[in-house]
């Protein structure tokens, strides 16, 4: 531990800062790049010139970066040892909320394609 | 209250030189207890809006005849509901920066800007669901709306709560000063907030952004 300054060097966005201008600092860059990827994905939605049934993905992938920049730079997630408890409770609220999304959705798609309306069913219009 | 250097070597100790959280230097302050279990609260309220979500994506395509997605919403008022979210939810970090300097005038004039905020994204949401509904797309029309209303409608409803909270933190602020109970409700409120906009971040794209793709 022999840095000149380790205050500035070594300090992650989401580690307290005692200089309230680097604190500062972390917020506007989360601001920045929240911002950023908002604006990416509200262009990504409006343009033609991307491939189209891409776009859905894309618009996902986006959503999940900025929620990782909303996660470090605003919650203060870190990967410092003070912090395990917190990731590794987010860890298992991911898988969670992973498994109740992919495993609905992917039955239900199922279930729609597997079972479709018999003759009855389709007389009483029940979807669509 | 640091007993560090009487904390006995046990177990999967560090000699004191880092705080791994697994309890080698006796219990936990409250200031790494109170946020860990609000962190707790926070995320099984994420499992409860997966399965929120999870449930528009299964109706999603249930219009019963009715307007589907790309009929019914304005992607300009979404990009002002967000845009004025996520600067409510930065005016809430600069709140926090002012409030652990103990600065009672910038504290509050964050905290309140915070509120309007979440104030105008709050009147946007409710002027679109007033006119959604008056249009006859309310949520008894299908069970794509119904789905709708039910996960817009429980965020709408966090964010109201979130309004009523703030109130309360700014007067507790106002009467009893930084005391250190305060400045821990205080950071569960800054997390509730965050975790708010996190959650828009996912409805506005799947159900806003992906439902009006050409």
């Amino acid at each position: 531990m022999t840095e000149h300054d380790p205050e500035l060097l070594n300090v992650a966005p989401g580690e307290p800062h005692d200089n309230m201008f680097s604190e500062t600092l972390s917020y506007v860059i989360g601001m920045g790049l929240a911002l950023l990827l908002t604006a990416i994905s509200f262009w990504v939605a409006s343009t033609s010139t991307l491939w189209g049934p891409g776009v859905a993905v894309g618009l996902v992938v986006l959503a999940i970066a900025q929620m990782g920049v909303h996660l470090v730079f605003f919650l203060h997630i870190t990967s410092g040892p003070d912090n395990t408890n917190n990731v590794l409770a987010l860890a298992f609220g991911v898988l969670i909320v992973f498994l109740v999304m992919v495993g609905t959705i992917w039955i239900m798609a199922h279930m729609n394609a597997n079972m479709g309306p018999t003759p009855e069913m389709m007389n009483l219009q029940m979807q669509h | 209250m640091t007993t560090v250097s009487e904390a006995p070597a046990v177990g999967l100790t560090h000699q004191g030189s880092e705080d791994t959280g697994l309890g080698h230097r006796g219990p936990a302050s409250k200031s790494i207890v109170v946020p860990y279990g609000f962190w707790l609260f926070i995320l099984s309220d994420m499992v409860l809006f997966s399965a929120l979500f999870a449930t528009y994506a299964s109706l999603v395509h249930a219009t019963d005849g009715g307007p589907i997605t790309n009929q019914l919403f304005d992607r300009k008022l979404v990009a002002i509901e967000t845009l004025a979210l996520l600067l409510s939810s930065f005016v809430c970090g600069l709140a926090m920066i002012t409030a652990k300097r103990r600065n009672m005038l910038w504290t509050q004039g964050w905290l309140l800007l915070t509120g309007l905020l979440g104030l105008v994204f709050l009147s946007i949401e409710l002027f679109e669901f007033g006119k959604m509904i008056g249009e006859g797309a309310g949520p008894q029309r299908s069970a794509f709306l119904s789905s709708f209303f039910t996960l817009v409608g429980c965020h709408g409803a966090h964010v109201t709560a979130g309004l009523l909270w703030l109130g309360t933190m700014m007067a507790q602020i106002w009467t009893k000063g930084f005391r250190q109970d305060i400045m821990r409700r205080l950071l569960c409120y800054s997390v509730f907030w965050h975790a708010l906009d996190i959650i828009w971040v996912a409805i506005f794209t799947i159900v806003y952004l992906i439902g009006t793709l050409p």
